[in-house]
């Protein structure tokens, strides 16, 4: 069996992200990169589903500029099997799906993670559009991944609004991993050796023969509206009569 | 540009604010960029929907009936909404940012090749849209290219439609074309709950890992939340700790809420977490920790132990 698991490299969620002055995008200096966590919870899908069927092999693939081997890398430091580091730049979501779809047909695997969600752009669509691309079903959102014994199908509980449900889908399938899937494993001192010498293949994403023109083009980029100052209350009493008399919420 | 389409999402024979936002927004869009609105309802039966629908006043209400409609699938329902697209010369298509809107909306952009946008806080004058990115440190004004262009709305950033239109329905034929192994639902467990819906409430009080467990959410936060008559929310922290489930979390990966007044008890207030309620009108946190940056949002903050004066604000409020 074969898993493949897209990932992206984005900036660290505690890193302070600022909108340069020029207002064209953020300030990269002082970013530090790391695996996006809802791939990190797709990997760590993958590689229990490796451990607990054995004769799986999880492949990583990204879309990206070529330093997203640091990402491939952490990933097969975690213990995936090889990586996929498909180079191009400024593609939207769209352009990434397409190049997704051609890494499938060409790798043909059972089942596709993804995380749910990019916390860089926070566009939540990869993953579906994947989905439409190929003609599969897909799984958006799951805390819980169950593949029957036949590998033909999976059973999964997925996180929607006002609570959960179970969806069953046919295999091959495209799976979005949510928060509560996991608790993805920390990479090995010996992990990190090993992955060091586990196969990186490198494809130039221009020679896929897609399309990768994006479609939507970001004109230019603010900070957030900042909020008035608000002040400290010294007591609860203080702090209802606030609330009561001066903001009128009470 | 052609019409503006508008996704109905429904549950249980009702149609949730989130669909009055959309049509909200919907509006909006056609005033700005031309063209009619259409409010499209899915499902195996219609029944009552149409007519909860016309009440939205778009310029006409839609339904499409078909067994393979039941459960709202992802797929099936993008498929059909793609017919349903060129049925009504759809140049705009809106869909309120719900985890199904969001489901939905980029498979049917990926099927159309319309360029698309989630999370949309503002549509401009040029036909440019707003969306927030990196947790909201960002807003990015965006163009999406191409005749047919495909959004999904945040629910705290536009008004809901009034219920007071009555649209035209009519009853479209479409042939849907079935994904070839389509996904099956199986079974669905809602959260029960008396207290109002976290999208749609008026008050909500939220509390993080400060509130060191389970536990201490039913006894310590849940009486100031009864006797707010507030919905409950939750940090990621608090989620990921395992204290309350995930459709209660507030953030940048959960839920988007901007009630009047929402209280932070025991939240630290990371960007992650502030993404989610930043935009509420009145925002209290209660923290011992005068350092924390949920103070940095809040117009009212007491530094204090919350397990003294959330019970104090409880007795005194009730």
């Amino acid at each position: 069996m074969k898993i493949l698991v897209a990932i992206k490299r984005v900036p660290d969620a505690e890193t302070t992200i600022k909108v340069n002055p020029e207002g064209t995008g953020i300030v990269n200096a002082g970013v530090k990169w790391v695996v996006n966590p809802f791939c990190e919870i797709a990997i760590e899908e993958a590689l229990k589903i490796k451990e607990t069927k054995g004769d799986v092999e999880v492949v990583l693939v990204t879309v990206g500029r070529s330093e997203s081997q640091e990402q491939l890398r952490t990933g097969l430091a975690m213990g995936a099997d090889r990586a996929i580091l498909v180079t191009a730049e400024n593609l939207d979501t769209t352009g990434v799906s397409r190049v997704l779809a051609k890494i499938v047909e060409k790798e043909s695997p059972d089942v596709v993670f993804l995380g749910k969600q990019a916390i860089d752009d926070d566009s939540n669509e990869v993953g579906q559009m994947l989905a439409q691309r190929l003609g599969w079903a897909q799984a958006c959102y799951i805390s819980e991944f169950n593949m029957a014994d036949d590998a033909k199908s999976a059973q999964v509980v997925r996180e929607i609004d006002g609570g959960m449900r179970t969806d069953k889908v046919m295999l091959p399938a495209i799976i979005t991993a949510d928060l509560r899937l996991n608790e993805p494993r920390y990479a090995s001192l010996p992990g990190i050796m090993k992955a060091r010498k586990k196969p990186l293949e490198e494809i130039d994403g221009a020679s896929l023969g897609v399309d990768l023109e994006p479609k939507i083009i970001i004109k230019s980029m603010a900070p957030p509206p900042a909020r008035a100052a608000g002040r400290l209350v010294e007591s609860v009493d203080e702090l209802i009569n606030a609330l009561k008399n001066e903001a009128k919420v009470l | 540009m052609g019409n503006v389409l508008i996704f109905a999402e429904h549950a249980h024979g009702e149609l949730p604010k989130a669909t009055a936002i959309a049509v909200g927004a919907g509006k909006e869009a056609a005033q700005k960029l031309g063209g009619d609105t259409i409010l499209a309802v899915l499902n195996n039966t219609i029944g009552g929907l149409a007519e909860r629908a016309a009440k939205l006043g778009a310029t006409k209400v839609v339904t499409v009936e078909n067994p393979a409609l039941e459960h709202n699938m992802a797929d099936v329902t993008a498929a059909a909404l793609g017919e349903v697209a060129k049925a009504v010369d759809a140049g705009l298509i809106v869909f309120a940012a719900t985890t199904l809107g969001k489901e939905i909306a980029p498979r049917l952009a990926a099927a159309l090749e319309a360029a698309t946008a989630s999370d949309v806080t503002g549509i401009n004058d040029d036909g440019t849209f707003v969306r927030p990115m990196y947790a909201g440190s960002a807003f990015a004004t965006v163009e999406l290219k191409g005749d047919r262009k495909i959004i999904s709305v945040r629910t705290t950033a536009f008004e809901p439609a009034a219920e007071d239109g009555s649209s035209p329905i009519e009853a479209l034929s479409v042939d849907i074309p079935m994904p070839g192994n389509p996904a099956e639902f199986v079974s669905q467990a809602e959260t029960k709950s008396d207290r109002p819906v976290l999208t749609e409430a008026n008050r909500v009080v939220a509390g993080g890992r400060g509130l060191k467990n389970a536990e201490n959410f039913t006894t310590v936060l849940e009486p100031l939340v009864d006797a707010l008559g507030a919905a409950m929310g939750a940090s990621r922290a608090a989620v990921d700790a395992g204290y309350v489930p995930n459709d209660l979390q507030v953030g940048q990966t959960g839920k988007v809420v901007a009630p009047a007044l929402y209280i932070a008890v025991g939240i630290s207030g990371a960007i992650q977490h502030l993404a989610g309620m930043k935009d509420s009108k009145v925002i209290v946190a209660i923290n011992k920790d005068a350092e924390a940056p949920i103070f940095s949002v809040a117009d009212y903050g007491l530094v204090a132990d919350l397990f003294e004066a959330v019970p104090e604000m409880t007795g005194k409020i009730a």
